[in-house]
């Protein structure tokens, strides 16, 4: 199986484990992650103003790149998942955006939103099942106290997202119970980590992870999973627990972390 | 900004601030609630009276964190960050260059652990 896969911008740089790992556990589990090629910055935040449309068009593009490939489009950072996710319902049921954007694209078919964007995540719960994961896993993180860390951008909002239930979750609990580890569930795991906030003012992006990790570790967390980098990086802010991409301890448990 | 720019903030955001029935659930579920000056309830009201000026000059446009909080729990649907955000793009529309981030500002701001999400991010929502 073969999906069109958008990195986005932080993958290529800071946030190379998150890439790296999920390619290998790809093809560990029998898919292959497609890069879409020439791919642009998502922005990171999506656009709520209903007029805008220049700054959604670089999602179109990887959109309908995955469109013309029959393929669905798969992406890990959950930055790029809740903007790619929004601007593709904007192009299927907001006729003044698609139009629009459309119009800019000057293709001779239009893009309709008819690309299925899926979280990482959301292909190893729904095209591959966590059973089947289970069952390929060689090296079980058995006794390991995890600690799932959602944050807004995979969760809200729900209805457009529909990555799961944005108040009470269980996708990332169901993954690591499928590695073999025991998830810990806290409070504030759909709470927000400060954000783009903590380029200007890192102290406050540190109150509120240090919060977060407090809440956890108060459940027995040893240790938090993210599939975001700004979460990665505003949670290292607070020392008080380490933080891994779900990824990183995907490989592990499929055996292939060290693989070239 | 005037009175034909509280219409424009209407028309931007999409919402319907007259839908509003003050719970209050926006503003209790804001992480950022304690620095904003108008709070994210008192926000939609000021949009229904017209006062855009007191918003215009409000620090709480720099404060929402785009967390989606507010609007996935709104129990009439008017989510208050989209005007919010409404607000702030038409105060960054009429700054234009003069605009709350400059590049130059970037470099003293970086270590070596920052993603390029935050620099994204946050030139997304500081300026166009």
């Amino acid at each position: 199986m073969k999906y069109s896969y958008y990195p986005g911008c932080t993958l290529r740089t800071k946030a190379k484990e998150l890439d790296t790992y999920a390619r290998k556990s790809a093809e560990a589990l029998g898919f292959t992650l497609e890069e879409v090629e020439n791919w642009q910055c998502c922005g990171g935040v999506y656009p709520l103003g209903t007029d805008e449309v220049a700054t959604k068009l670089s999602s179109v593009r990887a959109l309908r790149d995955a469109k013309e490939k029959g393929q669905a489009l798969v992406t890990l950072c959950s930055a790029c998942h809740h903007v790619l996710k929004r601007v593709n319902d904007d192009m299927k049921n907001v006729p003044k955006v698609r139009d629009a954007a459309n119009l800019y694209m000057g293709e001779e078919e239009p893009y309709m939103g008819e690309t299925e964007v899926l979280h990482f995540l959301e292909v190893l719960r729904d095209k591959i099942g966590f059973e089947e994961l289970a069952k390929k896993v060689v090296n079980p993180l058995t006794g390991k106290k995890i600690g799932a860390y959602y944050g807004c951008l995979l969760l809200r909002p729900g209805q457009i997202l529909g990555f799961d239930d944005p108040e009470n979750p269980t996708i990332i609990e169901d993954f690591i119970r499928a590695i073999g580890a025991e998830p810990v569930s806290y409070a504030m795991r759909n709470e927000c980590c400060g954000g783009y906030i903590s380029l200007r003012d890192g102290e406050k992006a540190q109150n509120m992870c240090d919060a977060i990790m407090e809440n956890a570790a108060g459940f027995g967390a040893e240790m938090l999973l993210t599939a975001c980098p700004l979460c990665m990086y505003n949670l290292n802010k607070s020392d008080k627990l380490p933080v891994y991409y779900f990824t990183e301890l995907l490989a592990e448990a499929l055996g292939v972390k060290e693989a070239e | 900004m005037s009175k034909h720019d509280a219409e424009m903030i209407r028309e931007i955001s999409g919402v319907n601030p007259l839908k509003c029935m003050k719970c209050g659930k926006c503003s209790a579920t804001c992480p950022a609630y304690d620095e904003m000056d108008i709070k994210p309830h008192q926000f939609v009201s000021y949009v229904l009276r017209g006062d855009i000026e007191a918003l215009a000059d409000s620090k709480s446009l720099w404060k929402c964190l785009s967390c989606f909080a507010c609007i996935e729990r709104c129990p009439r649907n008017v989510e208050p960050a989209k005007l919010i955000d409404a607000a702030r793009q038409a105060v960054i529309r009429q700054r234009g260059n003069e605009a709350d981030l400059s590049p130059d500002e970037i470099p003293a701001l970086l270590d070596e652990k920052t993603p390029q999400q935050l620099l994204v991010s946050a030139f997304r929502r500081y300026r166009r």
